[in-house]
């Protein structure tokens, strides 16, 4: 057997449905390679070895005993640590939550564990989603494994760094502004955020409840799809949660065929200010669409430009009052000398739990809900976020999805931003309008920029609970790319991705 | 002239009642906990209640529709589109440091009850006119140990239950109540009389004043006779009985009174209501306005409900307590007065129970409103709180009507029942209590009284009849009262050969 750690989700299933290889032989590689290899990525928080092992063998015994098993059953995954498993911890990467163990499952984990898909432990993130590159992790940053020097995205950057290293075929992400597309574009693979309510939240710790959504990383469209069908469905612990059936983006990822579809160019987002590189991939992918006999325009969403103001008023508002919780009073951190009031144990304890970018959207959130300010500032938000959502609505009246290069550049180098955050908020600039107008959009890689040779994405934006479109579309490009670069564009990373 | 007077003749008090209501729904408003009272600490609790990281609310279907049913019954119009929303601050009795409420956009609003009082010109009505009904869930209780206070400062620790967390609470707001003139601590209680009777019908909550299923917090401001604009305004917690409602109001009066007569200015503040000395202390400051940064709840859906569900939970509300209570009046052949007496105390349910196992509209009255209502208002709580049921009542009634018991031992009876020693016949038989009308066992006694007054004995051999009485009253202090004295009387003279 090859390395196991190469194959795909599908491949893996295909190997384990013959028998040619176990569950736990699979964890095992990709065990060893985290083992080997982590140290240079840091890409998990947490690596659950006895449970992973546990798991497979489970898996192994029911095959073995021929009880009905899911189609990715035994196949590794990776967990962004935002989502709670029981008796794993859960830290959202913040000090704040160190040493938490969780008493309850999501409801993702949930259905992961009953499809028998093996959680190899819990990966890195921007402290509670809060960031476009991992940095803000207060354990420490990922790096991109395409160049160790370069960030791997944000926030879950441990989970898209963990699949283009190899270290899982699939992984779990939540996408609150971009943080499942943003990483998959640069580190060169594929994620996509459901509809919102499409996967429950519950377990999900919740950033902006009104926007997080968790999501699918993978390498390839179908595997995406074949883990987004997992988690999805309906969940009566989520009051939010869609009662419709999951869309069949199984099937629409295996269609590879747009012929006839109207596919529509947001005017606002690419031009001036956009890496060239990021560009010329994306006017190829256009090409690429009308080739297969897509019929292409350009389509204004006119309010889309006002998405990142209003993003950044709304989310740090939910987000002030979502993480009022983490008051030492408890669970994790308690700073306490014995005798603190309770309100200065509350406040030593945040002062010294979260760090600066989760100090500054608290402080930005709790402005603009304060009772002088809220008209101005949230209820305002609230009403822009309508119109962008009406933009897109309008948009969907005359195209099957919508289409934008993901994010605005490649990956930049580690700590290039870090003192800057609006250039760091310009990284969601292409990703926000979905996220607002709650509808499911997906990055596909589309090639290597000119200038630094590192992934380009393309965004994929389909309407509401029709989350087939894009892997429709995801699936076709993926084709008629694989065929041109006679495989994955993962397979081009140096050393130690792809390099089979 | 008192205080009192003299305040009511130079100022126009203005009333508002802000009432919370637990409902007694069987699980908690946003999760599937227990609202069982009195469980051990922390035991009814779950990683939504106890606000634990990545937990979502679910709303309780039933607790909505409670809360409608009560703007219902309080003539309120009930919202088209109504949400939940987070009330922000940071306390340890919340688990969330956010309390799950409803702001602008409560379930009902504009409403009224209207209650009589008796005034100096007979009795009048009073409109208390609502402001809103909606629906928010309870904190955890704290308990601070040590320190002198039993407040958070100064105490050695606090310990927190979160049982109570996510109980479902209706917060029902007044507006202001002007022109009540003197009778502004009797208006206060009789809304609260009449909104516990509703609530009680409505079968949406226990009611208990004394288990903080039912709290009042009480608003007053004066205004100098004459003038237009309404004066600061002192919020009173901490009022938890029916007699307190009054006792508060009136003594708020009175102290605003003499603040404004020295020239002082009512601070706008929280005030604790004193049970022992009847007076408010002063709380918190409410000078600083309070910034809970209000904002909808992202986790719940709004609440749309449908027009004919509405109009079905309309068409299906019991009776109006008012309109009950004038029925039953005329059913039970109750003077007006009687009635309203009888509900002041809380004890129309009890008399409709009572008279439902048998007993005759007079008796239950007279037990209630007569004998418990004593009781009640020497041990401080309400009828309803007295440990003795309709159904102890009714088998006290009926042993008296049997001669099994006399007056003055059902009293007995009913002591011993409230001191919980038992049921009716339990206490009877362990206190060895009933009438001795067994001619057997009176007959010695009998015997040992004619020995002992052998002069009585024989006139009433001669036929003088008359002073039988001696005897029978020897008999009695033998039998330490239980005798049926009619019996004894009987039997005396038919053993004198009468
Ligand atoms: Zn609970």
């Amino acid at each position: 057997m090859s390395d196991l750690t190469k194959l795909s989700a599908l491949e893996l299933s295909s190997e384990l449905t013959k028998g040619s290889v176990s569950a736990v032989e699979v964890t095992k590689a990709h065990l060893d390679r985290i083992d080997s290899l982590d140290k240079s990525v840091q890409s998990f928080l947490h690596v659950d070895k006895t449970g992973a092992i546990k798991q497979a063998e489970e898996v192994d015994k029911n095959r073995k005993e021929n009880k009905k098993v899911s189609a990715l059953a035994g196949v590794p995954l990776a967990l962004k640590d935002v989502l709670t498993q029981q008796g794993v911890p859960t830290t959202c990467g913040s000090k704040i939550l160190e040493g938490w163990i969780p008493p309850y499952d999501s409801t993702v984990v949930k259905k992961l564990k009953s499809a028998g898909i093996v959680i190899l432990g819990k990966t890195n993130m921007d402290e509670f989603a809060m960031g476009s590159s991992t940095e803000n992790s207060a354990y420490f940053p990922t790096k991109n494994p395409w160049d160790l020097t370069k960030i791997p995205g944000g926030s879950s950057g441990g989970s898209s760094a963990a699949v283009s290293a190899f270290f899982a075929p699939l992984a779990i992400g939540t996408d609150t502004g971009g943080s499942i597309r943003q990483p998959a574009a640069v580190t060169g693979i594929v994620g996509a955020k459901p509809s919102y309510g499409g996967v429950s939240r519950f377990g999900l710790v919740a950033f902006a409840s009104s926007l997080d959504q968790a999501g699918p990383f993978a390498r390839t469209v179908l595997d995406c799809a074949m883990l987004h069908e997992v988690m999805a469905g309906h969940d009566p612990l989520d009051s939010t949660s869609i009662n419709q059936p999951v869309p069949d983006v199984v099937s629409a990822a295996k269609l590879q065929d747009v012929k006839g579809m109207k596919i529509g160019i947001i005017k606002e987002l690419g031009g001036e200010g956009w890496q060239t590189g990021v560009l010329n991939r994306f006017n190829e992918s256009v090409e690429l669409l009308k080739s297969m006999g897509a019929q292409v325009k350009e389509i204004s969403i006119p309010h889309s430009l006002y998405a990142l103001a209003t993003y950044y008023l709304i989310a740090p508002s939910e987000a002030s009052s979502n993480l009022a919780r983490f008051d030492g009073m408890r669970y994790g951190l308690r700073v306490d000398d014995g005798n603190f009031s309770a309100e200065e144990v509350m406040n030593k304890t945040r002062e010294k739990g979260f760090g600066k970018e989760v100090k500054r959207r608290i402080m930005i959130g709790t402005y603009a809900l304060s009772s002088g300010y809220y008209h101005a500032y949230y209820a305002q938000a609230q009403k822009v976020r309508a119109l962008i959502a009406q933009d897109l609505t309008n948009a969907f009246k005359e195209v099957d999805v919508l289409i934008s290069p993901t994010s605005p550049t490649t990956a930049w180098g580690l700590g290039e931003r870090v003192n800057n955050p609006m250039a760091m908020y310009l990284a969601d600039l292409a990703t926000l309008p979905p996220s607002l107008a709650g509808i499911p959009a997906m990055s596909v890689p589309i090639g290597l920029a000119d200038e630094d040779k590192l992934p380009v994405g393309l965004q994929i934006v389909a309407p509401f609970m029709n989350d087939d479109r894009m892997y429709r579309v995801g699936g076709a490009i993926e084709a008629s790319l694989k065929t041109k670069w006679n495989g994955l564009l993962i397979d081009q990373a140096p050393a130690l991705g792809g390099a089979k | 002239m008192s205080t009192y007077d003299e305040a009511i003749k130079k100022y126009d008090p203005v009333l508002g009642l802000e009432t919370h209501v637990e409902l007694s729904t069987n699980s908690k408003m946003f999760c599937g906990c227990s609202t069982e009272f009195g469980a051990e600490p922390n035991t009814q609790t779950c990683p939504t209640c106890l606000g634990l990281p990545g937990s979502l609310p679910v709303a309780n279907a039933i607790g909505i529709e409670s809360t409608i049913r009560i703007g219902l019954a309080l003539n309120c119009s009930i919202a088209a589109y109504s949400r939940f929303a987070r009330k922000n601050y940071f306390y340890p009795d919340m688990p969330k440091d956010f309390q799950t409420s409803q702001y602008d956009e409560p379930l009902c609003s504009n409403g009224y009850l209207d209650v009589l009082v008796d005034t100096e010109d007979g009795t009048k009505p009073f409109r208390v006119e609502i402001e809103r009904v909606h629906l928010e869930e309870d904190t955890g209780k704290l308990t601070h140990a040590g320190g002198t206070t039993g407040r958070i400062h100064g105490a050695d620790y606090s310990l927190v239950d979160y049982n109570r967390a996510g109980i479902p609470l209706v917060e029902i707001v007044t507006k202001p109540v002007p022109d009540t003139g003197e009778y502004a601590p009797l208006v206060a209680k009789a809304y609260v009389t009449e909104l516990r009777d509703l609530l009680r019908g409505l079968n949406v909550s226990d009611v208990r004043m004394e288990e903080g299923s039912l709290r009042c917090d009480v608003n007053l401001s004066l205004t100098p006779k004459g003038s237009k604009t309404w004066g600061t305004r002192t919020e009173t917690k901490n009022v938890n009985s029916l007699r307190s409602v009054e006792r508060a109001i009136k003594s708020e009066i009175e102290r605003q009174s003499l603040e404004l007569d020295k020239g002082n200015i009512i601070k706008q503040e929280t005030r604790h209501f004193q049970e022992d000395t009847g007076t408010t202390r002063s709380g918190r400051s409410k000078e600083v306005a309070e910034e809970y940064r209000y904002f909808p709840e992202p986790d719940l859906v709004p609440i749309a409900p449908d027009k004919a569900w509405i109009e079905k939970l309309k068409k299906d509300l019991p009776e109006q307590p008012s309109i009950r209570r004038t029925r039953l009046a005329k059913e039970w052949n109750f003077t007006d007065l009687e009635m309203r007496d009888v509900a002041t105390l809380g004890g129309v349910d009890l008399i409709a129970d009572t008279i439902a196992q048998g007993t005759s509209p007079a008796s239950a009255r007279k037990w209630w409103a007569g004998e418990l209502s004593g009781h009640a208002s020497k041990a401080g709580v309400e009828l309803i709180d007295l440990k003795i049921t309709p159904t102890d009542i009714a088998r006290i009634d009926a042993l008296v009507n049997d001669g099994k018991l006399t007056d003055k031992l059902a009293r007995q009876v009913i002591e011993a029942v409230l001191n919980s020693e038992g049921n009716p016949d339990e206490v009877i038989k362990k206190r060895n209590l009933s009438v001795v009308s067994d001619d057997s066992a009176l007959i010695p006694a009998i015997e040992e009284a004619i020995a002992a007054n052998p002069d009585a004995a024989a006139k009433i051999r001669e036929g003088k009849v008359q002073v039988v009485g001696v005897i029978v009253g020897a008999v009695m202090k033998t039998t330490g009262g239980s005798a049926d004295a009619a019996k004894v009387r009987e039997l005396v003279l038919k053993t004198l050969g009468q």
